[in-house]
């Protein structure tokens, strides 16, 4: 459990951190360490170069922007979320008391979770749910990009080489809309088997006029459910329209398969925690 | 005088420096000039081993040393404790080196080390060591392992058995099947377990080329035991030459009881290197493979019964998988304390067990909390459901009717299940079985379980309730049954203890038993303050090191409570008797005539005629006045061998809800009530007791080693190795009866293992119960959600 040798560069500012990077192939950036880390001292990722990007204050903190979106900062740790006002969505709320532990949660940040892009990480499920968007900087300029394609693959994301993930941002609340994140812990890693986050919003008539839903666990990357989505809009969200769209969960995706859950038992989980989710979520709107 | 500490719920003395960083474990210690280790793993479950080329890691930097097996002149690891019995049981004995010198057994195997300046340097370097593998074909699974055509693991194991080995009586055993009015049989698995102590192992090998002496810290359970082998078995080195130091030590459930090949490699390396000191610490990865596993058994069980649910027989056959080679006493633990308590606290009049021990190639196994003890409650709880089962009894109603009875005691188990080679008899000494768990039933409102089963399901959940009336039999010892050569270890298993009053009246208590996390540092002063009147804050314990302990066999099987106190409790005897001697002197009285009270010697009939204890040790230490034939200082060393092990009992409940969309179990109420005797510490005895039932839980719901078919560790991490947590637990619901041990002379019976020892069979009995409305009859453990799913898929399916 001793990393390879490495150099080590604390960034003094954004800039300086994407100048390093733009400069040094073998240079990667370090935030919380908490998925970093761990690769690296069982060898499995040996950095050449570490860019400790942690005490830039430019990517910490929850900000309202004008327009009521939340720019959540890159550096925000899991418990600063938990701390602000991004736990008015449910989806957020549910999904946070769930990862790791007090320590993870202290030093692992949104930025970090996001740009790891592990394929059971539990808050792109949320992110996915709520359309929400990346802001991604590289030495050339900033690009913001829906975090909907942004998982490309099993710890791959549009992010290049050189580009740093300053926030997230997540739209405006709205009263008529409600949220939940539901899953199943594998009791080891504490990270779900599957994990399904479900955002609806009512229209007239009390009518699902848009629906989210994202799904983690279940395939190489956390993804967005569009055929659930589909298949909840313009129902009236009853117990029998939910079951019907959340068994389109999974579709003909390739599902993940390990010690804890094989295809069959963790497609299913994807279905009842589906349902579960976004049962839940209307329950918060209605 | 001092107020009576003995059974009081004392704070633990060592825990504010164990709670607050200042511990001193084997990490922390740094010796100077120190160089460090790091072993090379075999990544193959089974191969040989072409060659080694070091040459590059030699040329590394910072490199000290390259080891690899050829250059070690050690014998194999001793294997202490073979299977034993009156035929003389053949053991095909194959034991690791300090590394492997011709092939490997399993994947983590040590092959080749390296002593480098810095831990990191030693572990670069063993990216650079080039072995030649010949890969072998593996097998990891005890029943395949033995089936015709399996790779074969060692020439002197055909077909890779270990032993045969059988207790009881097969032909009463035979007859009462044959009479038998309802017969209930069942294939059980008790899967196999890592244990996971929070401070993974580790050595600190020294080597004196000034005295031709060797040191060695050491994270172990025993360090006098391991004196003796390094010594007289492994390393052919006079035993008064080598020094076993356990510094604190975080936790161990067995793992550290044994002699592993990191000791001896590690004194090899460190005269290798010319007398500096080396460092190996296991990574918990490393741990994971190749400090030892627990459990492992495939059982098949029959039982005969009446219709009344009374139980005449009880016949066992299991498959104990031992591992790619064998560990120290790990033989030992799946037939002595295993096949010879089946019965439990049960009248069962005829049993018959046998047992094969099974090379694999997986890691060794070797005693893991409750040793045997789990694993044969585990069968014959399971048993007692399942005859419930089949007869439509209440589960609770069938123990009743086949419990023994109060006045059975001592009881003498007529199939001689305590019955040792060289005819010395354990009795159960004591019990009262129904009381415990009347008053377990009355707790858990065990009469309402109906009505919470429906409640539950009209939430979607299969509610549970599943009981366990264990006896746990405490003490590894005495000496005449598990020392008895052909049945135990071949080894004494008494316990000792030396007191000093120094002439400040300060007492220092040296005990040969090793603590682990225990308390004994708090319990041993509570008894010695007891005995001698002396407040606990007079009072140090000390314990751990070979030089300046008298010699102990060390902590586990719940033995220094039965074995320890009694030596504690005679050196203090000892200790008051020569106070009174000199207090007669002191006080021109008749030794007869000294009554002591406490901390204070007085002349019957004359209170104002007396003497403390301090002043006792102060004038005796000074020894300017003594008698003649009396020696100066109070000194006194005892030994204690028990008579009888001890057997607390009892009975845990649990209730668990099954989600039956998901196969998602969770317990939600555990009911303890524990007979464990005297409590020298009702909050220790309290801590055990939730430390075990916690450890229990685990293996029932969560724990669990995988491997596949080659032999890879699937489950080798904390990723995947589900160890539980303390917001998956319910606040256990403890309570007792107290039947004084008539062993031990305080009455005290041991502690460390019972809640394990109990709790898996009571949740697997609950999970069971709360499957069986879908007409799941059996399902083994770890009862993960997706096994449980699975089971009622299946079941729910073959309805449809
Ligand atoms: C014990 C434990 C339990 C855990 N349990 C869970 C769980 O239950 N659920 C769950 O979802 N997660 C869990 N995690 C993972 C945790 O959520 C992530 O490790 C954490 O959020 C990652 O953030 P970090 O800042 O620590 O990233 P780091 O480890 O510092 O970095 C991770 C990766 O992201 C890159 N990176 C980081 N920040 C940026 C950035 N701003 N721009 C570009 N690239 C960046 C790094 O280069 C690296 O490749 C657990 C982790 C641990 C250690």
């Amino acid at each position: 459990m001793i990393p390879a040798a490495f150099e080590y560069t604390r960034a003094s500012s954004l800039q300086d951190a994407l100048g390093i990077l733009a400069s040094d192939e073998g240079a990667k950036v370090i935030a919380g360490g908490q998925s970093l880390l761990p690769l690296m001292k069982l060898r499995l990722a040996q950095p050449a170069r570490l860019v400790d990007i942690g005490r830039l204050a430019e990517l910490r903190g929850v900000r309202r922007l004008d327009d009521g979106r939340l720019s959540v900062g890159a550096l925000t740790t899991y418990a600063e979320l938990a701390d602000s006002p991004a736990v008015r969505y449910g989806v957020v709320a549910d999904a946070l008391p769930g990862i790791g532990d007090v320590q993870v949660r202290n030093r692992g940040t949104v930025g970090g979770a996001v740009a790891h892009a592990d394929p059971a990480s539990d808050l792109p499920a949320a992110l996915l749910a709520l359309d929400a968007e990346v802001v991604v900087q590289s030495a050339a300029g900033s690009r913001t990009v829906p975090v909907d394609g942004f998982f490309q693959g099993a710890f791959t994301t549009a992010l290049a080489r050189d580009e740093i993930l300053a926030a997230v941002i997540l739209p405006a609340p709205r009263a008529d809309a409600g949220s939940a994140y539901a899953s199943l812990e594998q009791r080891a890693s504490g990270y779900p088997i599957a994990g399904v986050a479900a955002v609806v919003v009512l229209g007239a008539g009390g009518l699902i006029e848009w629906a989210g839903v994202g799904v983690t666990g279940v395939s190489d990357h956390p993804y967005r459910a569009r055929e659930v989505e589909a298949a909840l809009v313009g129902t009236t969200g009853s117990p029998e329209a939910v079951a019907a769209a959340a068994a389109l969960v999974v579709g003909d995706r390739e599902v993940n398969a390990d010690i804890h859950a094989g295809r069959e038992y963790r497609a299913a989980m994807a279905v009842v925690h589906a349902r579960r989710a976004i049962g839940a979520a209307l329950a918060r709107v209605r | 005088m001092a107020t009576d500490v003995l059974g009081a719920p004392v704070k633990r003395v060592e825990d504010p420096r164990f709670i607050s960083g200042k511990g001193r474990y084997l990490d922390d210690i740094k010796l100077p000039g120190m160089a460090h280790l790091a072993i090379l793993r075999s990544p193959y479950a089974h191969a040989n081993i072409r060659s080694i080329d070091t040459s590059a890691a030699k040329a590394a930097p910072g490199v000290v040393a390259v080891i690899t097996g050829a250059d070690i002149p050690y014998n194999p690891l001793p294997m202490a404790w073979p299977a034993g019995g009156a035929s003389g049981i053949q053991n095909n004995v194959n034991t690791p080196r300090a590394l492997a010198t011709d092939s490997v057994k399993w994947t983590g195997e040590g092959v080749a080390a390296v002593v480098a300046e810095t831990a990191a340097q030693a572990v670069d370097a063993l990216e650079l060591i080039q072995v030649e593998w010949e890969p072998l074909p593996a097998v990891t699974d005890a029943e395949k392992a033995l089936a015709d055509g399996a790779p074969q693991l060692h020439e002197n194991a055909p077909n890779n058995r270990v032993f045969d080995w059988q207790v009881g009586d097969r032909a009463a055993t035979d007859a009462a099947f044959a009479g038998a009015e309802v017969v209930v049989s069942q294939r059980l698995v008790n899967h196999r377990l890592i244990p996971n102590p929070m401070e993974v192992r580790g050595d600190i090998g020294w080597y004196n080329p000034g005295t031709d002496e060797y040191t060695i810290w050491m994270s172990s359970q025993t360090p006098h035991i391991q004196r003796l082998l390094l010594a007289a078995f492994v390393m052919g080195v006079p035993e008064q030459k080598i020094r076993c130091i356990s510094p604190d030590v975080g936790g161990a459930f067995g793992s550290k009881i044994y002699c592993y090949a990191d000791m001896a490699l590690s004194l090899f390396a460190s005269r290798l290197v010319g007398g500096r000191p080396v460092k190996w610490v296991e990574t918990r990865r490393e741990s994971f493979g190749s400090t030892i596993h627990g459990r492992d058994h495939i059982t098949y069980v029959d039982v005969a019964a009446t219709r009344q649910g009374e139980v005449k027989g009880l016949r066992v056959r299991t498959l104990a998988n031992l591992g790619g080679r064998l560990s120290t006493i790990g033989p030992g633990i799946p037939t002595t304390l295993y096949g010879r308590i089946l019965s439990g606290p049960y009248k069962i009049p005829a049993v018959h067990c046998e047992v094969t021990g099974v090379y694999t190639n997986t890691t060794f196994v070797d005693a893991y909390r409750g040793a045997g003890r789990p694993e044969a409650t585990y069968v014959v709880e399971r048993a007692m459901d399942l005859v419930a089962d089949e007869l439509g009894i209440d589960p609770a109603e069938v123990r009743r009717r086949n419990f023994l009875p109060p006045d059975a005691f001592p009881y003498d188990n007529p199939s001689g299940l305590l019955t040792a080679v060289n005819g010395s008899k354990l009795y159960i000494d004591s019990g009262n079985y129904e009381p415990a768990m009347d008053k377990a039933l009355a707790m858990a409102g065990y009469a309402d379980m109906a009505a919470r089963k429906a409640e539950a399901r009209a939430r979607g959940k299969l509610l549970g309730v599943g009981l366990s009336t264990y006896i746990e039999v405490c003490g590894v010892a005495p000496s005449k049954w598990i020392g008895a050569v052909g049945e135990g270890w071949g080894a004494a298993m008494w316990e000792s203890s030396n007191i000093k009053v120094h002439l400040t009246g300060k007492v220092v208590v040296t005990m040969g038993t090793q603590p682990q996390g225990q308390g004994h540092e708090t319990t041993f002063a509570q008894i010695v303050s007891h005995e001698l009147g002396v407040p606990m804050e007079d009072i140090v314990v000390q314990h751990s090191d070979t030089q300046g302990t008298p010699f102990g066999y060390g902590s586990y099987g719940s033995r220094t409570s039965n074995v320890g106190t009694g030596a504690a409790v005679k050196a203090a005897a000892k200790i008051r008797d020569k106070a009174r001697r000199y207090a007669a002197h002191m006080l021109e009285a008749n030794v007869d005539d000294i009554e002591v009270e406490g901390a204070e010697y007085r002349v019957k009939g004359s209170p104002d005629k007396k003497k403390t204890l301090q002043e006792i040790a102060f004038a005796l230490d000074l020894a300017f006045d003594t008698p003649p034939g009396m020696e100066p200082y109070l000194d006194e060393t005892a030994y204690h061998d028990t008579d009888n092990c001890t057997f607390p009992f009892g009975t845990h409940i649990a209730v668990v809800e099954v989600d039956e969309e998901t196969g998602n179990t969770e317990l939600v109420r555990y009911v303890a009530v524990d007979d464990v005797g005297k409590k020298i510490n009702p909050m220790i005895v309290d801590g055990q007791l939730h430390g075990g039932i916690a450890q229990g839980v685990g293996q029932a719901l969560w724990e669990e080693a995988v491997y596949d078919d080659d032999g890879q560790l699937l489950s080798g991490s904390l990723l995947d190795y589900a160890l539980p947590r303390a917001e998956w637990l319910p606040s256990f619901e403890l309570d007792e009866t107290v039947t004084p041990s008539p062993v031990n002379p305080l009455g005290v019976k041991g502690v460390g293992e019972a809640g394990c020892i109990a709790s898996t069979a009571a949740v697997a009995n609950a999970v069971n119960d709360a499957l069986s409305p879908l007409g799941i009859r059996h399902l083994d453990m770890p009862f993960t959600a997706q096994k449980v799913w699975s089971a009622i898929q299946s079941a729910k399916g073959g309805q449809a």
